[in-house]
C-alpha cells in the first residue's frame, strides 16, 4: 500500500463445483474434459418443455458445507431465476438462490504469519452460501469471427460462498481460500481443482481511509489460482488508492484479471443496470431439510481439520507446526496415522519421517501422498526395524531412498544390502582399539581434557564399521575404552 | 352412425368387435381432415403416416387381444406437446422448425395407450391468447360459425373435435384455455388439479398455472382420456404423487345429495343474459338430480384478471428468455453482434401479444416494481386460493358461467388486449389457485353454445366428471352437431 | 400507472427484442392499459398475508445422483441453427 493512511476492504465469492456425478437438475454427466456438448442433455440445453429436478447430493454436500462452517442450515430454502442474457446461459437465466439460501452466517477461522515465526488468527465472516448452477463456456480462440459455446459445464451443481467485507489484505484473502480450500476437499464435496475451474473466486475490493465507511467496491473476475488472488487484490488496491489520490474516483464495476500482465482491466459496461429480475422458480419447490436430515448429515461429516490438528498434537504429542503439515490433507492424515499404527514406532519419529523426509523426496519427484511410491504400509515396515534396532536412524535414510527408488521393502532392502546394524560388542570394541590405537595423538589431547574429540572418535569408530554399529552401543563402550 | 358420432367407449367397442380397424377409423378422420380443415385450420401438422403406422401398431395389438380401452382411438395433439420426430411449433415462427428430439410425458402416455395421433392442434401463440387468432398459422374457425373465433388458447383442439376431425383432443389451461374454447365450441374440457398432469414436454407458458388436460364431446370422453394421461412423473418437480382416481368408475354414482355452491360475483354485471338464462336452467336440471344449491362467495375473485396479468406474464418473460435463436428455433440472418442475434431473433420469432406479455413480465419483475406488482400479486392470489379453500368447506362443487358470451367475431377485440383478457374473468381463478375445473355444455344463445363451468375442491376431478356426466345423461346439448360438419 | 416510450424501449431491451420506432408508441399506450388494470391491485388488503409462488402445499422432491443421460448431441445439434465442431455458434463475443 502506498501510504499507510489506507485500508482495504475485501469480500470473496468462491464458487465451488461439487463433486455430484450427475447435474445439479439432470441425469446428464459431470465429468471434466469431454467433447463440447456431448454432457448437455435437453435440461442442460434449456429445450422447450424439459424441467429440472433437484439432484440429492447436491443438496446434502450444500448442507454439509454449511454445517462445516457452523452456519445455520435454512429449514426452508427456495430456488430462485436469476435473468440475464449470455450464450454460455441456455434459458436466460440461471437457477440460483436469492432471498432463502440454504446456508446462512457462518464462519471460517484463519491464521495469518506474524512475520516473526509466529501466528495471528483471524476469523472471516460467511455472510451466506447458496446452491447454483454453472453456466457453460465460450470458446472465443477458434474462431475469427465467431464464439462457440460448449454447454458440458453448464448445470454442474455449485455452492456460492459469499465471505463478510472483513478480508484487510491479499495475504488475508488467500489465507482464507486456502483454509476454504481445504475444507471443501477435506468434506468430500469440491475436488479442488482450480485449474479446471472447480474452486474459483471473484473479490470484491475496496479502500478507504482508516476509520472512514466503506468505498465503492469493485468485483474482479477470473482469479483462478492462490497467487493470482494475491497478484489481483494488490494490483486492485494500489490502483484505487491511486486514482482517489490522484483525484479521480472508483466506479463500481466488474473488472477482469489479465494473469499475463498481473492488471485487472474493466469488462465492456455489460448492461447500464444488471436488472436479474430474481422471482421463485416455479419449476422447483420449496426445499425443506427436517432437523433429523440435518443432525443425519452432521453424524457423518468428516473430522474437521481443526479438531483433527489439536487431536494430532494432543494424542501424538506432535508441535503445532507438524501437526499443521500432517492434517493439511485428509489423504495425509490417514497416510500418517496408518505409518503410527503399523508400525508401533513413536509418533515424533513417524512424523517426522512423514513431514520431512516423505513429503520432501514425493515433492521432489512432484508426487503427492496418494501416489507416493512408499506406501503406509512400507513406511511402517521400515520404522519397525528402527524400533526393533536392525537399522539405525542413519541406515534407514538409505533403506529409504532405495524403498523410493523402488528397489522393495525395508526388509528386502536391509538383507540385500547387508545393512543390519551390529550390536555385537566385542565387534564395536575391536573397532574402537583399532581406531584408539591409530590415533595415539588425539588420544592423549582428549585425555588431557579436550571433550570434543569424542565426536572424531565417534565418527571414526562408524566409519571403520561402514555406518553399522549401533550408535547407543557405540557412545557406551567408546567413552569407556577412551576413559581407560 | 358415422364413425365419427360414436363415443369414445364405442370406439373401443368397435375395434375390439372387429366392426372396424384403427386403420379404417384413422383413415375416416383423416379423409375428414383433408375435407373439412380447409375452412377451420384447426391442425398445424397433420401426421397421416405416423397414425396409419401407429393404427397398423394397435390394429395388431388389438389382434392379439391385447391393448388398452383407448389403443387403436385417434386423437389430436395441441401442439404445445413435444412429440418426437414430429414438429413442435407451439404456434409460433420462433419453432416453425423445431422438432424435438423427445416426447411430452403425456404423448409417451397416450401413445403408449395405443392411442393415434392426427396430427398437432392449432394453437394461439405460446398458447397466449383466448380467441386463437395469435397462432402464426393463422386463426382458427368456429365450426358453429365460421366467421367467429373458436376461443383459445385451445383452439384448434376444440374446434377439431366439436367438427368431427378428431374424437378427442389434448389441450391445456393456464388461465381458461381448455374451459373457455370448450364452452365456445359446445364440448367438454376439463382442467385437473395442478400437478395432476405431467407438465414435462409440455413447452411452458406460466409455469405455476398451466395445466394440461382434454377436450372431448362428453364428461365420459373426457374421463377415459384423463384417466390415461393423469399420474406422477418423476421427471417434473410440481407432480403429484399420488395414485389417480377411477374417473370412469365414478361416473355413473348417482349425485343425489351433492352441495353445489353458485358464487354470487360470477352472476354479477357482464353476465350476457343469453348465457345467464342457460346457466340458470342447468342448476335446475342438477337441483332435479338431487343436488343442492346454494349461494357461495367468492370475494376476491373480481382481482384475478389483474392478479393472473401478473403471475402469468412474469413468468412467461423468464420461460420464453430460452428462445435466444443460438440452440433452436428461429435465428434472425445478417446479424453481427450478439445483442442484434438475441433482439432480433426474438423480435422476429415472436408475434405481437408473445412481446406484450414478455415486456409486461420483464416489467413488473424488475427492479423497484417487483414489490409492488409480482409480490402484491403473489399475496393476492393467497385470498383467492382462501376464497375456494372457504367455500369448498360448505359445498362440493362451484357451478357458474364459463365465459360472459358467445363466441366473439374474428378481429372484434384483437387489437385490445385488456378487452380481450378480461374474456378470462370466469375461468383464471380455479388456475391461480391450482384446483380443477371443467366446462361443459349448458345450451345455445342465438344458435351458438353457451358453456357450464364446474370447480372441484384439489383432486376432486372424479366428483367433478360424476355430476358432468349425470348432467349430460339428463340433456342433450353435447350431442349436438354444428351444421356442415356431421 | 403509465409507462413512457423511454421505459418501453428499456423493458423492450431487458428482455431483448428489437423494437421499431414505430412500435413504440403502441406498445406504451397498451402496455399502459395493461398495468392501468393490473393497478386494481394496490387497493387489494394483503398486510400479513403470505405470498403464494405456488398452489401445492408441497416440497422438494430429490433424485438420485446417477447419470441417466446418454449422450445425444447429434439429435439436438440437427436443428441447431449454427454448429460447427459440436459447438454452438453465436457472434464473436468481445469481452
Amino acid at each position: 500500500m502506498s501510504s499507510t493512511t489506507w485500508e482495504a476492504v475485501i469480500g470473496l465469492e468462491v464458487h465451488c463445483q461439487l463433486m455430484t456425478k450427475s447435474k445439479i437438475f439432470s441425469g446428464a454427466a459431470t465429468a471434466y474434459g469431454a467433447e463440447p456438448n456431448t454432457q448437455a442433455d435437453g435440461v442442460t440445453l434449456g429445450f422447450p418443455g424439459v424441467l429440472p429436478v433437484l439432484n440429492g447430493d447436491a443438496l446434502r454436500m450444500a448442507v454439509t458445507f454449511g454445517l462445516a462452517v457452523g452456519a445455520e442450515v435454512a429449514e426452508r430454502c427456495v430456488f430462485a431465476r436469476k435473468h440475464y442474457f449470455y450464450p454460455d446461459l441456455p434459458k436466460g437465466y440461471q437457477i440460483s438462490q436469492f432471498e432463502l439460501p440454504i446456508v446462512g452466517k457462518g464462519k471460517l477461522d484463519i491464521e495469518l504469519d506474524d512475520g516473526h515465526g509466529g501466528v495471528i488468527h483471524k476469523t472471516i465472516g460467511i455472510t451466506r452460501a447458496h446452491m447454483e448452477e454453472d453456466a457453460g463456456k465460450s470458446l472465443h480462440e477458434n474462431y475469427s469471427d465467431a464464439t462457440g459455446i460448449d454447454l458440458n459445464r453448464a448445470g454442474t451443481p455449485l455452492i456460492e460462498i459469499v465471505s463478510e467485507p472483513d478480508i484487510r489484505t491479499a495475504q488475508e484473502a488467500v489465507a482464507y481460500l486456502k483454509k476454504l480450500h481445504q475444507l471443501v476437499v477435506y468434506l468430500g464435496i469440491c475436488d479442488g481443482n482450480m485449474q479446471e475451474g472447480s474452486f474459483r473466486c471473484d473479490a470484491n475490493v475496496s479502500v478507504r481511509r482508516k476509520g472512514e465507511p466503506f468505498g465503492t467496491r469493485t468485483e474482479t473476475k477470473n482469479v483462478n489460482s492462490f497467487r493470482y488472488v494475491e497478484k489481483a487484490i494488490e494490483f486492485e488496491i494500489d490502483r484505487q488508492i491511486r486514482e482517489i489520490e490522484s483525484g479521480g474516483e472508483i466506479i463500481q464495476e466488474t473488472r477482469l484479471f489479465n494473469p499475463d500482465t498481473g492488471e485487472t482491466k474493466s469488462m465492456r459496461v455489460k448492461e447500464n443496470s444488471n436488472d436479474y429480475r430474481y422471482f421463485p422458480d416455479p419449476d422447483l419447490l420449496p426445499i425443506v431439510c427436517t432437523p433429523e436430515y440435518i443432525a443425519d448429515i452432521r453424524g457423518k461429516l468428516p473430522e474437521l481439520p481443526e479438531a483433527k490438528r489439536a487431536r494430532f498434537e494432543k494424542d501424538y504429542g506432535l508441535s503445532a507446526y507438524d501437526a499443521r503439515t500432517l492434517t493439511s490433507s485428509r489423504e495425509l492424515a490417514a497416510y500418517y496415522e496408518a505409518v503410527v499404527k503399523a508400525s508401533g514406532a513413536e509418533a515424533k519419529l513417524c512424523a517426522n519421517w512423514v513431514a520431512t523426509d516423505l513429503l520432501g523426496a514425493l515433492n521432489k519427484i512432484g508426487k503427492d501422498i496418494d501416489t507416493s511410491p512408499i506406501s503406509s504400509d512400507a513406511l511402517a515396515g521400515m520404522l519397525k526395524r528402527i524400533v526393533d534396532k536392525t537399522i539405525s536412524g542413519k541406515i534407514a535414510k538409505e533403506v529409504f531412498e532405495a524403498m523410493l527408488a523402488g528397489e522393495g521393502d525395508a526388509d528386502t532392502i536391509i538383507k540385500a544390502k547387508g545393512l543390519v546394524q551390529i550390536t555385537d560388542e566385542s565387534a564395536i570394541v575391536k573397532a574402537i582399539e583399532d581406531v584408539i590405537a591409530k590415533n595415539p595423538g588425539q588420544l592423549a589431547e582428549y585425555r588431557s581434557g579436550k571433550d570434543k574429540l569424542f565426536g572424531f572418535f565417534v565418527g571414526q569408530a562408524m566409519k571403520a564399521t561402514q555406518g553399522k554399529a549401533n550408535p547407543d552401543v557405540l557412545n557406551r563402550l567408546l567413552k569407556e575404552k577412551l576413559a581407560g | 352412425m358415422s364413425l365419427h358420432e360414436l363415443s369414445l367407449r364405442e370406439l373401443g367397442e368397435g375395434l375390439r368387435a372387429k366392426k372396424f380397424s384403427s386403420r379404417e377409423l384413422t383413415q375416416h378422420y383423416l379423409g375428414r381432415i383433408g375435407r373439412h380443415d380447409p375452412a377451420l385450420n384447426s391442425y398445424i401438422t397433420v401426421t397421416a403416416d405416423r397414425a396409419l403406422a401407429q393404427a397398423d401398431a394397435a390394429d395388431a395389438r388389438l389382434a392379439a387381444g391385447q391393448g388398452s380401452a383407448l389403443t387403436g382411438i385417434p386423437l389430436a395433439q395441441k401442439d404445445i406437446f413435444c412429440t418426437s420426430g414430429v414438429r413442435t411449433s407451439c404456434g409460433s415462427k420462433m419453432l416453425d422448425k423445431f422438432i424435438a428430439p423427445y416426447d411430452a410425458t403425456i404423448v409417451r402416455k397416450l401413445d403408449g395407450a395405443g392411442m393415434v395421433m392426427l396430427g398437432k392442434a392449432n394453437m394461439d401463440e405460446f398458447a397466449m391468447g383466448s380467441s386463437n387468432e395469435t397462432s402464426f398459422y393463422g386463426p382458427v374457425k368456429n365450426p358453429w360459425d365460421v366467421e367467429r373465433v373458436p376461443g383459445g388458447s385451445s383452439g384448434g383442439s376444440v374446434a377439431a373435435v366439436a367438427a368431427g376431425l378428431a374424437p378427442v383432443a389434448t389441450a391445456t389451461d393456464t388461465g381458461g384455455s381448455i374451459r373457455q374454447p370448450a364452452a365456445l365450441t359446445n364440448l367438454t374440457g376439463i382442467k385437473p388439479t395442478y400437478g395432476r398432469v405431467s407438465r414435462y414436454g409440455m413447452i411452458a407458458f406460466a409455469s405455476s398455472l398451466d395445466q394440461a388436460g382434454v377436450v372431448a364431446r362428453s364428461a365420459e370422453d373426457a374421463a377415459v382420456v384423463l384417466q390415461a394421461m393423469s399420474g406422477f412423473d418423476p421427471l417434473d418437480s410440481t407432480s403429484v404423487e399420488r395414485p389417480v382416481d377411477d374417473y370412469v368408475g365414478a361416473l355413473g354414482a348417482s349425485i343425489r345429495g351433492l352441495r353445489i355452491g353458485l358464487p354470487k360475483e360470477y352472476f354479477a354485471e357482464g353476465l350476457d343474459p343469453g348465457a345467464r338464462a342457460c346457466i340458470e336452467a342447468a342448476v335446475k336440471v342438477f337441483e332435479g338430480l338431487g343436488a343442492s344449491v346454494r349461494e357461495v362467495s367468492l370475494p376476491n375473485a373480481p382481482l384475478s384478471v389483474p392478479t393472473y396479468y401478473v403471475v402469468a406474464p412474469a413468468e412467461a418473460s423468464s420461460n420464453l428468455a430460452r428462445f435466444d435463436g443460438v440452440r433452436y428455433g428461429h435465428r434472425a440472418e445478417g446479424v453481427h453482434t450478439l445483442e442484434e442475434l438475441y433482439k432480433r431473433s426474438r423480435g422476429e420469432g415472436f408475434g405481437a401479444e408473445v412481446q406484450r406479455r414478455i415486456m409486461i413480465g420483464t416489467y413488473v419483475l424488475s427492479h423497484g416494481y417487483y414489490d409492488a406488482y409480482y409480490l402484491k400479486a403473489q399475496k393476492v392470489r393467497r385470498l383467492i386460493y382462501d376464497d375456494f379453500r372457504r367455500a369448498f368447506g360448505e359445498v362440493d362443487l362451484i357451478l357458474g358461467p364459463t365465459a360472459q358470451s358467445v363466441a366473439i367475431k374474428l378481429g372484434d377485440k384483437s387489437d385490445d388486449p385488456v378487452a380481450m383478457y378480461l374474456n378470462d374473468i370466469y375461468t383464471i381463478a380455479a388456475n391461480l389457485a391450482g384446483i380443477p375445473a371443467m366446462s361443459l355444455p349448458a345450451g345455445f344463445h342465438q344458435d351458438l353454445p353457451i358453456g357450464l363451468q364446474l370447480m372441484g375442491n384439489f383432486f376432486d376431478e372424479g366428483r367433478m366428471l360424476n355430476a358432468a356426466h349425470q348432467y349430460q345423461q339428463a340433456t342433450d346439448f353435447h350431442k349436438r352437431w354444428p351444421k356442415g360438419f356431421a | 400507472m403509465s409507462l413512457s416510450p423511454e421505459q418501453v424501449k428499456q423493458v423492450a431491451h431487458l428482455a431483448r427484442l428489437s423494437l421499431p420506432p414505430e412500435k413504440v408508441e403502441p406498445y406504451a399506450r397498451q402496455l399502459s392499459n395493461i398495468l392501468e388494470m393490473v393497478g386494481q391491485l394496490s387497493g387489494a388488503a394483503t398486510d400479513g398475508v403470505q405470498p403464494m409462488a405456488h398452489p401445492l402445499d408441497m416440497v422438494q422432491r430429490l433424485r438420485p445422483d446417477a447419470v441417466s443421460e446418454e449422450n445425444r448431441r447429434d439429435a439436438f445439434q440437427a436443428i441447431a441453427p449454427a454448429v460447427e465442431n459440436g459447438l454452438y455458434l453465436v457472434p464473436k463475443v468481445i469481452e
